[in-house]
């Protein structure tokens, strides 16, 4: 039962999230790299002013799986390097954070890019 | 009626063609994105339960990393399969906004500009979408340690 | 002898015909409504080819060597070959027209590339400078996506007001010796811009253009939409056609049943294409294919082939300018001959 609960709360907020930016997406027009960096703005943003901790607290993977969880990472990789090294973790935190998801995300790209070609759109 | 007199004719033409634009029905396209963003952060939350059962030692930071890398492969993959775009065109932000998203965002160019040459086409169209993600990313990142530092 | 109609209006006294056509369109082009007009259908977008701009080429080479063969004439006697299309550089007509080692005009006019390359191609025959003139345009829709817009597997969706952008290529022969439907006037358009800058809605930016040049054409040659069996515009779309009949209407000039968009026709409601066809490959493959079997059965004798063109880049988008349009118009005639031919 608290696993089912846990897992509707995942959807419920990863949903909503999700949801958000389909809303913006109709009612501004604009793109998909907007909308990410706007998210990842967002995400950044209230890991700053610490309300994300509690959301993710309550959701798990629904506030982590989403962009904003990215924008997070780096906002608390940020201040977690501050914590540690002073003003050179500002420069480097945020980075170390978030390094293997983006290096995974490059090496991912590069590989399939060399395997895989691009198709036409059926619709 | 008197303020439209002082609009020119492209303002005009502008407010004309924003009411002739049909209004699509967007109820469907909230759904999908509700339902398929909520899908995709179970599956996470479904790797991540599914590595601390495997992995008694693995701690929470460590299984969410693991769990992001994954989708992160997963969403990859599917771009490459050209699978990930037709999920897209019906669920919308609810595949554009979780990290598999971020991942097809990269994976697309890569794909796409390859024919240009490994280096100038794959490498360099490589952050062609998601490559302001990164840099909005870093430079929020960067103000928010600084403010941190000093405040 | 004056060959000048009012402002924008050339008349073509010698007649040139369309001696021959072809047209060539991909798979989901071939499922649309006009599949059994269609003289070649793809059932790979790739044409067996490296990369979707190859396969642009090759499309475009195919139709124009189909055409000068149902002509009945060998690569050699055509005078001329006057091509263009959507891509950077137009390098999808020129590096096609080197495989033919004649002389080429490449001209660009975005999606009215096929009304505009008609348009010059009739001067040259009218004019006696030429014998044979070939007309060709192409498009692929893989070739402009990943130009114009996003890589193909991106997830994105399409807007609503989009349009998809034709896979395919058409071409004309233009001659005076010769049966075929016989090219009378030609009006040549002005760039027209309503300040329209949503680049997802190629409709609205050049229903202006459209509106401009009807109305010239018919101010110019004395005639009237009810004049014509065929008013046909290249690629508006839905909403743009019905702007432009809201356009015309407010300058006083009815578009009724007589008047189409290639772009509406082109798709069935089946295929999400949102507001239907585009891209110059659009008019030139509706033009050569169902337009003129149609008149060749008698049921259009004077149509009004109208193609627009959104004259925008990336660059130019990019920088928040607005979109202008273009159109070109050609008066098309039927043959009259080709009836008792067939009796």
């Amino acid at each position: 039962m608290e696993m089912f609960l846990t897992y509707l709360k995942v959807f419920a907020v990863g949903g909503l999230i999700c949801l958000l930016g389909q809303i913006l997406i109709i009612k501004t027009k604009i793109t998909s790299s907007r909308i990410l960096v706007l998210f990842v703005c967002i995400g950044a943003v209230l890991e700053a002013v610490g309300l994300y901790e509690p959301i993710a607290n309550f959701a798990k993977a629904g506030a982590t799986v989403p962009i904003t969880g990215f924008g997070r990472s780096l906002a608390k990789g940020a201040i977690q390097g501050v914590k540690e090294m002073g003003f050179l973790g500002a420069f480097a935190g945020g980075l170390t954070a978030t390094a293997a998801g983006i290096t995974c995300a490059v090496v991912a790209a590069f590989i399939f890019g060399l395997i895989f070609n691009s198709k036409t759109k059926k619709f | 009626m008197k303020k439209e007199k002082h609009l020119s004719r492209n303002e005009q033409y502008n407010i004309y063609v924003e009411a002739k634009i049909p209004k699509t029905k967007s109820f469907p396209s909230l759904i999908y994105s509700f339902l398929v963003g909520g899908v995709i952060c179970m599956i996470g939350q479904g790797i991540n339960d599914g590595l601390m059962a495997i992995f008694p030692t693995m701690g929470q930071e460590e299984a969410n990393s693991w769990m992001l890398i994954i989708l992160i492969f997963i969403a990859s993959l599917l771009t490459g399969l050209g699978w990930y775009d037709r999920i897209g065109v019906f669920a919308g932000a609810g595949s554009i906004v979780p990290i598999t998203g971020f991942s097809n965002s990269i994976t697309s160019p890569a794909v796409e500009f390859k024919k240009e040459g490994i280096i100038f086409g794959l490498c360099v169209k490589m952050f062609s979408v998601a490559g302001p993600v990164i840099v909005c990313g870093l430079v929020i990142s960067f103000i928010t340690g600084i403010i941190y530092l000093f405040f | 002898m004056n060959n000048k109609l009012g402002d924008q209006t050339i008349i073509f006294n010698n007649k040139p015909r369309i001696i021959s056509n072809y047209s060539i369109v991909g798979e989901k082009e071939g499922n649309g409504n006009f599949k059994d007009y269609f003289h070649y259908i793809l059932k790979d977008d790739l044409f067996g080819e490296k990369s979707f701009e190859h396969a642009e080429q090759k499309m475009l080479q195919f139709a124009i060597e189909h055409s000068i063969k149902n002509a009945n004439l060998k690569i050699n006697e055509i005078d001329l070959i006057i091509g263009g299309d959507l891509l950077n550089q137009i390098i999808s007509a020129s590096f096609t027209a080197r495989h033919f080692d004649r002389p080429f005009l490449g001209v660009y006019g975005a999606c009215s590339t096929m009304a505009e390359s008609l348009a010059i191609g009739s001067a040259f025959v009218n004019g006696g400078y030429f014998n044979n003139v070939v007309c060709a345009t192409g498009t692929h829709f893989s070739t402009a996506e990943r130009q114009y817009r996003f890589p193909l597997e991106l997830g994105n969706q399409r807007p609503p007001t989009s349009q998809w952008t034709v896979t395919g290529a058409g071409s004309s022969v233009l001659s005076l010796n010769g049966t075929g439907h016989k090219i009378t006037k030609a009006t040549l358009g002005k760039v027209t811009d309503y300040g329209i800058k949503d680049v997802n809605n190629m409709g609205a930016a050049m229903a202006p253009a459209a509106m401009s040049t009807l109305i010239s054409h018919f101010q110019d040659t004395k005639t009237t939409p009810d004049d014509y069996d065929l008013i046909l515009t290249g690629d508006l779309g839905k909403l743009g056609s019905e702007i432009l009949m809201d356009l015309m209407e407010h300058n006083g000039y009815k578009l009724g049943k007589n008047y189409n968009d290639c772009g509406q026709m082109m798709f069935n409601n089946n295929q999400k294409t949102f507001q239907g066809g585009s891209g110059c490959g659009c008019s030139a493959t509706v033009l050569n294919s169902y337009v003129l079997k149609k008149m060749d059965e008698g049921v259009f004798k004077n149509v009004l082939f109208a193609a627009t063109g959104a004259l925008l880049s990336t660059l130019s988008s990019q920088q928040g300018d607005t979109v202008p349009g273009i159109c070109h118009a050609v008066v098309i005639e039927r043959d009259e001959s080709k009836k008792e031919n067939k009796k």
